[in-house]
């Protein structure tokens, strides 16, 4: 059982955890994360000049952990809430069209009624939100249930605490429901600490249940390692700590994050001597997603 | 002859076994299977018993209905909708504009109509009337049950079904009234329409002539020109539902119902408070009794008025 406030960005971590990813796994996980990272910062940037006018709930701090699943995971159902641009990104969503969803037009990914909170795509099995939090679990598993198609279901450590999240995770496990509970654990729900909030973890709590649950850091490796367990007798649950750079909706943060696991993951790449590829595959990241974005908004706003 | 029990049953167990349809329920194959509302089967066969957690169950409910898979949800208190109403009101009902994913979930919501307190006693359609996206209909009959189902099964909308337990042992069927010019139009909503015969004949004793018109279709709602016409030709129109007065659904039907006829049309349900356990507490369908005193009183004001004139 982990202390509440344990906060760090090495929990979970074992020695071989990191070994036996290819030069090849390593870097396509880094051109995902970079595609979804540069496109968030584009967003950030489309929000500071007024393009974006509706609220926007930005992924930066934790784009990678969809990076990270959909490396393991292929053709689930995906059931997520707000905070989702990675994981429309990460499973194939089409850029422009969640570009155009942030700006409300009607060639959007959800028509422009779903906004950053709601994304929906059938192409990609992801299924929108209500705007209820938590509601996706419940819905997650009861389609989980009736289709005996593997699921994912993602929430945040807040969403975690409604009541109806959590006896539908005792429920799946009662049902042995297909499903993957990813929790996104930041810390924060706006901006008060979980400490302040409940005395108990997930992961313990789930446990309780009888689903096969862990507590781990958002190193993408990890991820993978822990996703490869999981899955091969579902349910299943993930709690991932991680880091929110930006506020809960908008474009603004309060400094630098508790760790920045973009940076540990680039020294992880330098050590297996890939530091060349891996700046030529961000700017190249960057690049595109700014002319991307830039013609949008040309054609978009003149 | 079949009752309205049994036709639920029977629509169900075809759902479940020809057309791979879901039920999904608290204690729903427990002793008494609902009042015989739900057919003897088992998991296996479609039958899905939820924990006790309301607003999970729901969900879980609506996520499965998502899957392409006729759901049928069953909420054996119509005041238990107050944990249920969130998934079904919030996602059920939005994702066909929101996300063009049709959700047809059938709520049977269950009414006891007294004896039961506060919470589990009536029926509460106007409760998720407001939200757009959601059909809801009241039958009581055989054959309105399975009218309404046909038209579940035909279309990809979430419907609400606003039962009561006093219909299930209906085993006959109910007509409009066809007087072409009647002193009294009645309206029925949900359990009050069983109360009807016994005013129409009280008001007949009287030398009145009564139209009693049985209105399973609460939303959308649309006035048959039968009904209109006698509402135009009545002296008095009351509409008489089995949920509370204020905000309800009784009351829109009337507003639309007086913009089209320009006549007033008057609204009797449960009394404004709480219900209690005992049988003076109680706060239940208006009774026989109660609603012939209510047309009695709109038509001394009728006369007044008319005097006055």
């Amino acid at each position: 059982m982990r202390q509440l406030n344990e906060r760090s960005a090495h929990i979970g971590e074992y020695p071989e955890f990191s070994v036996g990813f290819s030069d090849s796994e390593i870097l396509a996980m880094w051109t995902k994360w970079s595609h979804n990272c540069e496109f968030e910062k584009c967003a950030a940037d489309a929000i500071r000049n007024g393009h974006i006018k509706i609220p926007a709930y930005l992924s930066l701090g934790s784009e990678h952990i969809p990076v990270a699943l959909s490396s393991v995971i292929q053709g689930y159902n995906i059931f997520a809430q707000h905070r989702a641009h990675s994981y429309y990104l990460s499973f194939g969503g089409d850029p422009l069209a969640l570009i155009d969803e942030l700006f409300g037009l009607p060639t959007g990914c959800t028509g422009g009624r779903g906004g950053s909170a709601s994304i929906n795509n059938p192409h990609i099995k992801m299924w929108g939100h209500s705007g209820l939090m938590g509601d996706q679990v419940p819905i997650g598993v009861g389609y989980a249930i009736a289709s005996g198609e593997p699921t994912l279901v993602v929430m945040g450590d807040a969403s975690a605490e409604e009541d109806y999240v959590l006896s539908a995770i005792g429920y799946a496990a009662t049902k042995l429901a297909p499903v993957i509970f990813i929790c996104e654990d930041n810390d924060l729900s706006i901006l008060t600490k979980i400490e302040t909030r409940r005395s108990w973890n997930l992961s313990d709590v789930s446990a309780s249940f009888g689903v096969p649950s862990f507590d781990i850091s958002d190193d993408p490796r990890l991820i993978v390692r822990t996703v490869e367990k999981v899955k091969r007798s579902l349910p299943g649950l993930i709690n991932i700590r991680c880091c929110r750079d930006v506020w809960h909706a908008g474009a603004g943060n309060d400094g630098s994050p508790e760790w920045n696991r973009r940076e540990m993951f680039r020294e992880a790449l330098d050590v297996r001597r890939l530091t060349g590829e891996a700046e030529s595959i961000g700017e190249s990241e960057a690049s595109k997603m700014k002319l991307l974005w830039s013609t949008r908004i040309n054609e978009v706003f003149g | 002859m079949t009752t309205t029990a049994e036709m639920i049953a029977e629509r169900t167990q075809r759902l479940l076994t020809e057309d791979n349809g879901l039920l999904f329920g608290q204690c729903v194959t427990a002793v008494g299977w609902v009042g015989g509302s739900i057919p003897p089967l088992s998991e296996g066969d479609g039958i899905v018993e939820l924990s006790m957690a309301d607003v999970a169950g729901a969900s879980i409910a609506v996520g499965a209905a998502l899957s392409g898979r006729r759901c049928i949800y069953v909420i054996r208190y119509q005041g238990f909708l107050w944990y249920n109403a969130a998934s079904l009101v919030n996602y059920a009902a939005k994702s066909k504009f929101m996300w063009e994913i049709p959700c047809p979930i059938m709520v049977r919501s269950i009414s006891m109509d007294g004896s039961i307190g506060p919470v589990a006693s009536g029926s509460h359609h106007g409760m998720v009337g407001r939200m757009p996206g959601l059909a809801i209909a009241a039958p009581i009959t055989p054959g309105e049950w399975s009218d309404v189902f046909d038209w579940w099964m035909e279309h990809d909308d979430p419907i609400y079904v606003s039962e009561s337990r006093k219909s299930f042992t209906v085993d006959y069927e109910l007509s409009d009234g066809s007087h072409p010019v009647p002193d009294v139009t009645l309206i029925g909503i949900g359990a009050s329409r069983l109360n009807m015969a016994e005013v129409q004949s009280n008001l007949e004793k009287q030398g009145l002539t009564v139209n009693i018109f049985h209105q399973v279709w609460l939303k959308p709602f649309v006035a048959s020109s039968r009904l209109l016409e006698s509402v135009v030709a009545s002296r008095v129109c009351l509409i008489v539902d089995s949920d509370f007065e204020d905000c309800s659904i009784a009351k829109t039907i009337a507003f639309e119902l007086m913009h089209a006829s320009r006549k007033q049309v008057h609204v009797l349900g449960l009394e404004e408070r709480a219900a209690g356990f005992s049988a003076a507490s109680d706060n239940t369908t208006p009774s026989g009794h109660k609603i012939f005193q209510k047309v009695n009183s709109l038509l001394q004001v009728k006369e007044c008025e008319n005097d006055g004139d």
